[in-house]
């Protein structure tokens, strides 16, 4: 079986695997949020913690929590990284220095899980299953969280009416909505959402998960540091560790930090091409799923399916440039080779390989099994483009869904103002408060990605932390940026981050790039909360059908292309168009 | 419908689109673009220049800064392309106003005309009357009887003071009158000529300052605060200086002012990329776009204003004044923007029944027979009875007969020796004797004979028609018997909606007396042509239709299904309206209606778009958030569409506008960069000719779309109802389809052209 062939099916398998756990997931997500009894442990932690986990917040509120959570995320695992070498399990490192301390905390809190450092030569034990692993949890939980709040506002009714079963979009549904979503301008309980996200989705998957990695080949021991002698008589350093439960939270919850500094090319994280596929659909899997929950929440199941056909198209038509690109390269290596092979892992083979990255750029994971910096210039623009399509195809979990939920409102506007409507999704008017989040939005994570990147070439000091000249020089800072920025935390490689100034300039653009939407987006919802929903009538326009899942899709591609179109020229376009 | 002549008042600006017809296919236009008009304006066009007009449109601002920084560059660095670019930025700003300026020009001309109307009117004021009195004449105001009069200028009137008008004179203030009835020109604010009563008491007491009484005097009570007039309003309204920024105008604003930020951000952050891509590659020499410096402040100023959303924004204003142009040329005043973009969401609109739906009077519909006498005797003796019956009903019966049994209308100075009987109160009907009927009358062949031989030789024939008990009362009065049927036939009509009147009559005289009743004339309501389609449209767009009238149920549902309305309102009150139109309102629908009684005004009031008619009361025109000087009730179905049609203009032209970005793109970039890479060259897919005459053609070309789009925005896109997706699927093809492919083709256009300028090609 040659090597496309293979990639056309572990495609195939990958979408038929999301297509038949679409509904189950997506419905078993929404019966988490939307049920009224807390299970006994979350109890236990509320009482814990003194939250009320039946007290509703408004979307200030739940954005203080949102953000003060996020502080104490931050302090903690600096602080944690910063008395390493006082821990247990220490594995002999010092403590890590204040700028990566910084940008690791950072990086984790925000679920980009940008590593400045070699995992298995910086953190210990106590900093990995303590530190980064339960904010691995915790910050895909988070991203999850918010999602949900945002749906909430558009599911939201301001004042319960009592004519029960009428109006409301789609009509369908509707009467037992109140029920679900509650009524009055509140999006939820953040403690609530972040405690279910954790203890009834993340744990039970990710447990089961890790177990068959085990059973794949990946490993998980407490072991320090291992010197074995070699077949060949040399001397080798094995480090072993938690690696496997790292490894199913890394990818479920979209984060891609991994235990090792290669990440997902080691063979103790991602031993076989089957735990390679797996792995693969592990990180695609709740944010595809989200979807259907949307879909349930705001009672049109058709809303969620048409989203997530948008996801769908946008990745698909992505891996397909991309793994075009890796096959066919004019190259003399690859031509000679038959394909792009250089940086990738020759156990998974080219197209598996531009899977993985496809799937990771589009997901806001920064997980790689192969090197990004070694692709083909354009096939590199590809992972590029994905990141700025602002991890919404389908995006990391939670984020994918409330960034695409923004375009959508977008779009929503653009095509009310052509139907001579004051533009309404779901039932909801669009005036100029929403489309001031919604713009202040799409506004925030280019212009950090495009500052960034524009103050590090207009640095000298930083410009000679590229490792390559020229245009490919240029596509790795920006490359840096953008994934920072946009929450992925893959590198391109190729420069040296591990500097003061990267690590503070990179810190700050992840802290941004996930706050600054967190918040915009639940001011939106907010908004939208408040809005008694107006009913649907034959001059609404139906946001559920293939022609507004074409304009969504094409509006995100051109806002995209326009405002990265003059650095991409200047990168990666300048490089690979001959 | 009242349907309208457009006669203008003396100096005023034609009003095109006025007193359009129902049915076919409808287009909400405005009037065409005067090339002259673009020239009368650029004197305007060039005062808005002052960046204190222009911040309030932000990126034309930026186009206007940009402009200014490259005059700079120019001057310190003066070259063919530096100079050619920097003019056609500040032509691109020139534009931009100059829409403006066009679109301010033309409620300017109204404006104008208008202000003739509001001449220095001294007014009378009365002191010491009181309501109730008759108004004083001029004898007792000359001997001072009564009440005495002070004359004062018409702005020092307050609001309750008591105005004498006599015929000849010039109404001097908005009011109502409180006494006496009179003729009124009201040309000067509707342009309609044939004059208009109004009375004291009811719902046609209203009148406006600036209207001239023609007869009669009457004594009105200002109800206007100084400066506050209608006429006021009307002219700040035309002249767009109290124009506020509706709703959808803001949130369209943020959108392109993120967009703006976004292409600023981008070009901005292009330099540092530049200039580092320029240093590694040493050998390559200074190109007029790259130099070791980075991209030149020409080029990038060149960039920016190619990128950002300059068509639209330099339309947006106008597309604004345009969009109340277009319904003052209607003849509506709408009192604010808000009330116009509601109009395009309007959910649900109710329609009065009647002079809305129907026309205001019921006509003949059909003539039922009875007891076995010909459908020919009866249209016969229909339109006999009618013929002197001036009442629409009456008129109706004569036209009736004649198209649908083919007899000729006779004028009643053919009969000879007939006498007509008035209706009256007291013997509920009307008709007609006749002496000798044979000789005067052409009897439809094979009519049976009625004439019997009277007393003295003389044929005499009486015909009544009327209310079913008078005239059965009338027939058996005479001997005559009355069929079963009738009854059955009464109370269907009755059931459908309809009136009945019973046609009888009476042959010869005396005892040879002969009554018998001939049928039955149903008159019915009778819906007007062409408002089923309207209605259907209606559905189209989303928008349910409910009637609203005093009828019973029963009529009321025969009618409704007949029009074609989703719903009816039957044995309506002014609180039923008021009670339902909060109920959609608790759906969150918006409701559309008109009223002209002062009893209308709580639901005007409430409704989301209440349009007031010109006639009615002053209540109902402060209640309201639109007049219409007409008074036409449809009016409302247009005040919609043009709603809709100000939002599909913006969202039409934004998409225009984001869409020529990608073309502008494949210009510039390789432009400035393929010095650099040549592999960009293969980016240039219009082939143009140097870098220079790239970048220049996408400025131009930028430049001159506003222009060549000025009459759209005008005029309004296209307009034809039909549904959301079918309007958003033509609407995306046409402007945004065209809108990526449009600057292709334009700009290589221009570049044939301006690759022969020296210095450029």
């Amino acid at each position: 079986m040659s090597s496309s062939v293979a990639g056309v099916l572990a495609v195939a398998l990958l979408v038929a695997a999301l297509w038949v756990t679409y509904r189950p997931f997506g419905d078993y997500m929404y019966r988490v949020f939307t049920a009224k009894r807390h299970l006994r442990v979350e109890r236990a932690i509320y009482r814990l913690t003194g939250v009320n986990p039946d007290a509703g917040q408004r979307w200030g509120v739940y954005a203080r929590s949102v953000l003060a959570f996020s502080l104490v995320s931050v302090l903690l695992l600096y602080l944690l990284q910063r008395i390493q070498e006082h821990l247990p399990l220490n594995l002999g490192f010092d403590a890590v220095g204040p700028a990566l301390a910084w940008n690791t905390a950072v990086s984790f809190m925000t679920n980009t899980n940008w590593q400045a450092y070699s995992g298995e030569s910086t953190m210990g034990h106590t900093v990995q299953m303590t530190g980064l692993a339960v904010q691995n949890f915790v910050s895909a939980a988070v991203g999850i969280a918010v999602a949900i709040a945002v749906v909430r506002g558009f599911a939201r009714r301001r004042s319960p009416v009592a004519e029960g079963g009428r109006g409301g979009p789609g009509g369908r549904g509707a009467g037992s909505r109140d029920d679900v979503v509650g009524a009055g301008d509140e999006l939820g309980n953040f403690w609530v959402d972040l405690t279910r996200a954790v203890i009834r989705i993340l744990l039970p998957v990710c447990v089961v998960v890790a177990i068959v990695l085990i059973a794949g080949g990946a490993i998980q021991n407490l072991h320090g540091n291992r010197v074995v002698s070699t077949l060949a008589g040399g001397h080798q350093t094995i480090t072993g560790g938690p690696v496997a439960s790292q490894e199913a939270i890394k990818e479920f919850g979209t984060n891609g930090g991994g235990f090792y500094n290669v990440n997902s090319a080691h063979p103790f994280e991602n031993p076989t091409s089957w735990t390679n596929l797996f792995e693969i659909y592990l990180l695609l899997a709740v944010a595809f799923s989200l979807p259907r929950t949307f879909g349930r929440m705001v009672g049109d199941r058709r809303q969620g399916l048409a989203i997530v056909a948008v996801m769908a198209a946008l990745a698909l038509g992505s891996f397909a440039v991309n793994a075009a690109f890796q096959t066919a390269h004019h190259g003399t290596v690859p031509v000679a080779v038959g394909a792009a092979t250089e940086g990738t892992e020759t156990r998974f083979g080219v197209p598996d390989s531009a899977l993985f990255a496809s799937g990771t750029t589009l997901t806001s994971t920064g997980a790689v099994n192969s090197f990004h910096d070694s692709y083909t210039s354009l096939g590199g623009a590809t992972l590029l483009f994905n990141m700025m399509l602002g991890e919404v195809a389908p995006g990391g979990t939670g984020s994918g869904l409330y960034g695409m939920l923004v375009l959508a409102v977008v779009t929503v506007f653009v095509a009310g103002l052509m139907i001579g409507r004051t533009p309404e999704y779901l039932g909801k008017k669009i005036g100029s408060r929403e489309i001031k989040f919604a713009s202040l939005y799409f506004l925030a994570t280019p212009a950090i990605a495009l500052l960034g990147t524009g103050i590090a070439m207009g640095l000298p000091g930083e410009r000679a932390g590229m490792l390559n000249s020229g245009a490919h020089g240029l596509s790795e800072v920006l490359y840096a940026f953008t994934s920072a920025a946009n929450n992925n935390g893959s590198a391109f490689g190729g420069i040296t981050v591990n500097t003061t100034w990267y690590n503070t300039a990179l810190g700050l653009a992840m802290l941004f790039g996930r706050l600054l939407p967190m918040l915009l987006v639940l001011g939106m919802a907010g908004s939208f909360a408040r809005q008694h929903p107006v009913p649907a009538t034959a001059g609404t326009l139906p946001t559920h059908r293939p022609q507004f899942a074409g304009m969504l899709g094409a509006i995100a591609l051109i806002i995209v292309a326009l405002t990265f179109f003059p650095a991409l020229a200047l990168g990666p376009l300048a490089e690979g168009i001959h | 419908m009242t349907t309208t002549t457009v006669i203008a008042p003396p100096g005023a600006a034609p009003r095109p689109g006025r007193g359009q017809g129902q049915g076919g296919p409808r287009r909400v236009g405005g009037g065409l673009l005067d090339p002259r008009q673009l020239g009368r304006s650029l004197p305007a066009a060039l005062r808005k220049l002052d960046p204190r007009t222009l911040w309030r449109n932000p990126v034309m601002l930026i186009v206007e800064v940009g402009a200014g920084f490259t005059t700079v560059l120019a001057v310190a660095d003066p070259s063919v392309f530096g100079w050619l670019i920097t003019v056609w930025l500040w032509l691109t700003v020139v534009f931009a106003n100059l829409a403006e300026a066009v679109a301010e020009g033309r409620g300017k001309a109204q404006a104008a005309a208008l202000r003739r109307t509001r001449t220095d009117t001294i007014a009378r004021r009365l002191t010491g009357w009181s309501p109730g009195q008759a108004a004083p004449t001029a004898e007792e105001i000359a001997a001072g009887e009564r009440v005495s009069v002070e004359e004062v200028p018409a702005p020092r009137l307050v609001r309750g003071d008591a105005v004498l008008v006599v015929a000849g004179e010039t109404i001097p203030g908005d009011g109502d009158v409180v006494e006496g009835i009179a003729s009124v020109d009201e040309s000067a604010i509707t342009g309609e000529s044939a004059p208009v009563i109004r009375e004291s008491g009811g719902d046609r007491s209203s009148v406006t300052g600036g209207t001239r009484v023609l007869s009669d005097r009457i004594v009105v009570r200002i109800t206007q605060q100084p400066g506050e007039s209608f006429i006021d309003r009307m002219i700040g309204l035309v002249e767009g200086a109290d124009r506020r920024r509706t709703p959808n105008e803001i949130a369209l604003n943020i959108l392109l002012a993120a967009l703006t930020v976004i292409f600023l951000l981008a070009v901005a952050t292009l330099q540092p990329l530049a200039i580092f891509t320029k240093a590694q590659q040493p050998a390559i020499p200074d190109s007029a776009a790259l130099t070791s410096h980075g991209i030149t402040g020409i080029v990038l100023a060149s960039l920016l204003v190619c990128l950002i959303p300059t068509t639209i924004g330099a339309l947006l204003s106008a597309i604004g004044i345009a969009g109340m142009d277009r319904l003052v040329q209607r003849n509506v005043l709408a009192m604010s923007g808000r009330a116009v973009e509601a109009a395009g969401d309007v959910n649900t609109l109710l329609l009065d029944k009647t002079g809305t739906i129907t026309f205001g009077n019921r006509q003949a519909r059909e003539f039922l027979p009875v007891g076995g006498v010909d459908a020919a005797l009866l249209a016969d003796a229909a339109q006999l009875s009618s013929l002197a019956d001036e009442t629409p009903e009456g008129r109706s019966v004569v036209v009736f007969a004649k198209d649908h049994h083919g007899l000729r209308e006779r004028s009643p100075g053919e009969l000879r020796a007939a006498t007509f009987v008035p209706f009256t109160a007291q013997t509920r009907m009307s008709g007609v004797d006749l002496v000798n009927p044979d000789a005067g009358t052409e009897r439809a062949a094979g009519t049976e004979s009625v004439g019997v031989g009277g007393a003295g030789g003389e044929l005499r024939r009486q015909i009544r028609k009327g209310a079913a008990s008078a005239v059965i009362a009338w027939v058996r009065q005479a001997g005559g018997t009355i069929p079963v049927e009738l009854g059955e036939i009464v109370d269907g009509v009755s059931a459908a909606g309809g009136t009945p009147l019973v046609v009888g009559e009476i042959t010869g005289a005396g005892s040879a007396a002969h009554a018998r009743v001939l049928g039955v004339i149903q008159l019915a309501d009778v819906v007007k042509s062409g408002m089923r389609e309207r209605f259907d449209e209606m559905r189209r767009m989303g928008i349910r239709t409910v009637m609203i009238t005093g009828d019973n149920p029963l009529t009321a549902k025969a009618i409704a299904q007949e029009a074609g309305v989703d719903d009816f309102l039957a044995e309506a009150t002014p609180e039923d309206k008021l009670a339902l139109i909060r109920a959609e309102q608790a759906d969150g629908k918006l409701v559309a209606m008109t009223g002209d009684g002062t009893n209308d005004a709580p639901a005007l009031a409430q409704a989301d778009v209440g349009v007031a008619m010109n006639t009615g009361t002053s209540a109902a025109k402060e209640a309201g958030n639109m007049v219409d000087l007409d008074s036409d009730p449809t009016k409302l179905i247009e005040i919609v569409e043009i709603g809709k049609q100000l939002l599909i203009t913006r969202g039409a032209l934004t998409t225009f506008s984001i869409a020529n970005d990608v073309a502008k793109y494949f210009a510039i970039i390789p432009a400035m960069f393929a010095g650099v890479y040549g592999g960009l060259d293969r980016l240039n897919i219009m082939r143009l000719a140097t870098p220079e005459s790239a970048i220049l053609s996408a400025v131009i070309f930028n430049a001159l779309v506003i222009v060549a789009l000025i009459p759209l925005a005008l005029r309004g896109v296209r307009y034809t109802p039909s549904s959301a997706s079918a309007l958003l699927s033509r609407n995306l093809s046409r402007y945004g389809l065209g809108g990526i492919i449009a600057p292709f083709v334009g700009i290589k256009i221009i570049d044939l052209l301006v690759q022969f300028i020296p210095g450029v090609g």
